[in-house]
């Protein structure tokens, strides 16, 4: 059996330094059974039978934390062979009141003073013999940072381990305290582990019934003791508990005032103070916090950001796309051809352009050739020879490219001077009168049309150092190979499509956790709470619930699993379950395609949603503060502000890397087969058979979307296309507007703009209504797959994060129900059964926020 | 006197905490004990929490909690 040597402290005294110290690179994250407590363990290097356990960091060992008691119930239960606590030297009153607590347990101890450096640097000093002899168990002065004395304190804690008698334990507590403890001590002697029971008598003493319960202790005893206890706190005057904490502090004010020599110092500010004095200033604090927040939008979200630009690059070239230009090695297109002088960008443009001429002739000309043919006879493939006669006198009226997120006809960009000056300046140039900002369309006869055939898709490699992509490589391996064609189309879009979505995700996070990480390490998220916490407070937020909201705006994932810098159990879920309504760039996609197709004339609806979300987050806080699950004491806020300090890279990229694999690892395992089975039952029919994207109605997602369509009647979409639509959404929220336009590809109209709106029309006499609706009901129903992954992880429990969903489910259909029927009400569509529950459901929101508070907040 | 209503820049000795339960004891296991010494700093840009230095270190309080705290 290995050596198990658990490592106990503050948070902030440097114990992760000193656990990677010892370990090297040899440790795993794990998550403590139940609960999202991080324990990591590692070997001791150089030693396979010492594994270094560390423990969350803690201040007390009091049952009113989840840390604290799971910190003791594993030194209780567990019994690591010996305990490893490690002291701050700059702050020794407030971490010996862990050691005295820990010294109870009758486990081998050793303690470690850290941030020696730091404290000979200050010309102070401490007696360490007088200071073992005092706590009655080896101190060893250390600095974890570095590397000084830190293999010593470990093999010293083997040692203790080897010694099997403990020395004396010291006599914290004075007078009728200790008399009494003495008695209880005796009183349970042989009841509970003769190691324990000075901590068990002590518990008993503080009537700590969680541990009390545990340890065993029989009831008549602890009735017994009862009387013992009041006197004591007769004539002390307080209650047990406090009695109990004050006389510690006291034994530790007695021996470090014995022990520590600080040395004089001048009156002068700290860097610390310096630091501080600014960024927690009366009227700096907020812009500067503000600056913060726009930075780490820039570098995660943003346009044009370095997050952005790596998801992009992950997302489109990397992973899931035909490939990417290695940076800096692009040119214009120098081979002869069409293409010659072009950017690769412009080249695809030109392509399109003839690749739509193209297809909208050949289908004039295929309409003509079939006129009047019986049905049978009707010639479907451009035949191998163009009937020339008939070609001359077909003219295709109308082309256009669709542009991408709303799928209207792209619009015109002349190149006149002008216009491209204002362009370039970031101003709109419609209206100026060239005809920018209007449709472009185009008229394609036959001439037109023979020009247009022979264009052929731009050659990437012509225009730079081209890197294809890794589902581009499989799905060309697999050609190579003359893989069947479904085997080939599960393996890549289907098997790699779920991996590439699992890793898309990681630049972004990557990103985010770097500059949390800083936040986090140099000690400003702590001052980010102090600055924000009364504003949050009054919907039952916490201050550093602001972050997860604004990563939010654009990315889910990264958002809810900002919210680990909560300490309060509560706070944090509160904030994962919130956090997602703020609507993601993904959605921004959605709103994109509606505002366009819907709301032409409304230009406020876009940012309405984003209005939305924010008040879904506040009344929703308030809600939830009131209901049970939220319910019961508030948490307290009494939280350190620790001292600024640099932190050092290595501390940041293991921080970062380790979450980014916990992502990578528990989220993918849900992700990827949920993905997978999405795109399975999109492209397949219930005899297996692959589909293409626009046989979408044969598939098994057609049928599912018929089952469940009356769900969504109520909210004026109730037709397979709708529920297919907001089905395939949770592969990726961006995936609704994709799904729409293949579902509505048989309604009249050119576009697939026209499309999406004659299949609003078809479904419900308010067309915009139902669009809002659907539109509403998409943004505010729980996230994507991705995002939903992440949260049941975060929430550390299925019950939380069935919680989580079913709250956003129903918050999202609600929205959409309200939407839908009261603006039926309103356009004159008349009072019906649904409009009578969605008034009562919205008296009832109404309601869950206003109603008193049951318990005091 | 309470905590609460104590200047930043002030001084005191704290001399009861009121209050019970996980509020008391958090606040006690800080180190913010009968006859300790404090000193508020500052309060927050929002007027809540507020910022003290106690036994060498800094800790934020709301008011709420610094009033439970008796001091001369």
């Amino acid at each position: 059996m290995a050596t198990k040597i658990a490592l106990a402290g503050n948070p902030n005294c440097g114990k992760t330094t000193l656990f990677n110290d010892l370990t090297g690179s040899d440790q795993y994250v794990g998550n403590w059974p139940g609960v999202t407590v991080e324990k990591k363990d590692g070997l001791l290097s150089g030693r396979k039978d010492v594994v270094i356990q560390d423990l969350p960091g803690i201040y007390s060992l009091s049952p009113y934390s989840l840390e604290e008691v799971v910190a003791r119930n594993y030194l209780v239960s567990e019994k690591p062979d010996a305990i490893l606590n490690i002291v701050d030297g700059s702050n020794l009153e407030r971490n010996l009141y862990l050691t005295t607590q820990l010294l109870e347990l009758g486990l081998p101890m050793v303690v470690a003073v850290n941030m020696v450096d730091v404290m000979r640097r200050n010309g102070d000093t401490l007696d360490i013999a007088r200071l073992e002899k005092a706590l009655g168990c080896p101190v060893i002065e250390i600095s974890a940072l570095k590397g000084e004395g830190t293999k010593e304190a470990a093999l010293l804690a083997i040692g203790e381990v080897a010694k099997k008698r403990m020395s004396e334990r010291p006599h914290v507590f004075t007078g009728s305290v200790e008399h009494a403890l003495a008695h209880i001590e005796e009183s349970l002697h042989g009841k509970v582990e003769n190691a324990t029971s000075r901590w068990a008598a002590i518990k008993v003493f503080e009537r700590d019934t969680k541990a009390v319960e545990m340890l065993k202790v029989p009831t008549d005893i602890v009735a017994h003791v009862e009387e013992h206890i009041k006197d004591c706190e007769k004539e002390m005057d307080d209650d047990a508990e406090s009695i109990i904490t004050t006389q510690r502090y006291a034994y530790i004010q007695k021996i470090v005032g014995e022990t520590f020599k600080k040395s004089p110092r001048k009156a002068s500010l700290t860097l610390s103070d310096k630091i501080d004095k600014v960024v927690t200033h009366r009227i700096l604090a907020l812009p500067i916090f503000i600056l913060s927040l726009c930075v780490m939008w820039w570098l995660a979200v943003a346009d044009g950001g370095p997050g952005t630009i790596l998801t992009d690059w992950a997302n489109d070239g990397f992973l899931g796309g035909e490939g990417w230009h290695l940076p800096f090695t692009t040119h214009e297109c120098t081979a002869d051809g069409a293409y010659k002088g072009m950017e690769f960008e412009d080249a695809q443009d030109e392509f399109a352009k003839q690749d739509a001429s193209k297809s909208k002739w050949e289908e004039a000309y295929l309409e003509k050739v079939n006129e009047g043919k019986p049905d049978g006879e009707k010639v479907e493939k451009m035949p191998e020879k163009i009937d020339e006669a008939i070609a001359k006198t077909i003219v295709a009226k109308g082309v256009f490219v669709e542009d991408e997120e709303t799928g209207e006809p792209k619009t015109k960009e002349c190149d006149c001077e002008k216009c491209t000056k204002k362009r370039e300046a970031g101003e709109d140039c419609e209206g100026c009168g060239c005809g920018c900002g209007e449709p472009e369309m185009w008229d394609v006869d036959y001439a037109a049309y023979q020009k247009a055939a022979e264009y052929e898709e731009p050659d990437p490699s012509q225009f730079g150092v081209w890197v294809p992509g890794i589902g581009a490589l499989i799905s060309s391996a697999m050609e190579k190979m003359g893989v069947n064609e479904t085997v080939a189309s599960l393996v890549n879009d289907g098997a790699w499509g779920g991996v590439a979505t699992v890793l898309g995700f990681v630049p972004v996070i990557c990103v985010v956790f770097l500059f949390l990480a800083f936040l986090e390490d140099c000690g400003y998220m702590a001052r980010v709470a102090f600055i924000m916490d009364r504003l949050f407070r009054k919907f039952g937020l916490s201050g550093k619930s602001f972050i997860p909201m604004i990563v939010g705006k654009g990315c889910g994932v990264p958002a809810v699993m900002a919210a680990r810098t909560i300490e309060s159990e509560r706070d944090r879920r509160m904030t994962i379950i919130l956090a997602t309504f703020i609507p993601c760039g993904a959605k921004t996609v959605i709103i994109a395609m509606f505002a366009a197709i819907f709301f032409r004339d409304m230009w406020y609806v876009a940012p309405l949603m984003d209005v939305v979300g924010i008040a879904i987050i506040v009344l929703g806080g308030i809600a939830l503060k009131k209901s049970k699950a939220f319910s019961g004491e508030a948490a307290p806020f009494v939280m350190e502000l620790p001292a600024y300090h640099m932190p050092t890279f290595g501390g940041i990229f293991r921080h970062t890397w380790n979450r980014v694999k916990a992502y990578m690892l528990k989220a993918g395992m849900i992700i990827f087969p949920a993905c997978v089975f999405l795109w399975f039952i999109m492209h397949f029919d219930w005899g297996f058979n692959l589909l293409a994207d626009e046989e979408i109605e044969k598939s098994m997602l057609h049928d599912m979307g018929s089952w469940i369509a009356w769900l969504f009647a109520p909210l004026g979409f109730g037709t397979w296309q709708g529920a297919a639509a907001s089905v395939s959404a949770e592969i990726a929220k961006e995936q609704a507007t994709a799904t729409l336009g293949l579902v509505a590809a048989n309604m009249d109209g050119a576009s697939t703009a026209a499309h999406v709106s004659n299949l609003f029309a078809s479904m419900s006499d308010f067309p915009k209504l139902a669009a809002l609706s659907f539109m509403l009901f998409n943004l505010f129903v729980p996230p994507c797959m991705v995002a939903i992954a992440v949260t049941f992880r975060e929430m550390g429990s299925k019950a939380w994060g069935w919680f989580a969903v079913g709250f956003q489910l129903l918050v999202g259909y609600m929205l959409a129900l309200s939407a839908y029927q009261l603006g039926m009400l309103f356009a004159g569509g008349g009072f019906g059964i649904w409009t009578a529950i969605a008034i009562v459901v919205d008296l009832w929101c109404l309601w869950m926020v206003v109603r008193p508070a049951k318990c005091k907040m | 006197m309470t905590l609460n209503e104590v200047k930043p820049g002030g001084s005191v000795k704290i001399v009861r905490i009121n209050g019970a339960g996980a509020v008391k004891r958090r606040i006690m296991d800080m180190g913010l004990t009968k006859g300790t010494e404090v000193a508020v700093r500052k309060i927050a840009p929002l007027g809540d929490p507020i910022e003290l230095t106690v036994r060498g270190y800094e800790l934020s309080i709301r008011k709420d909690e610094a009033a439970a705290i008796e001091v001369v």
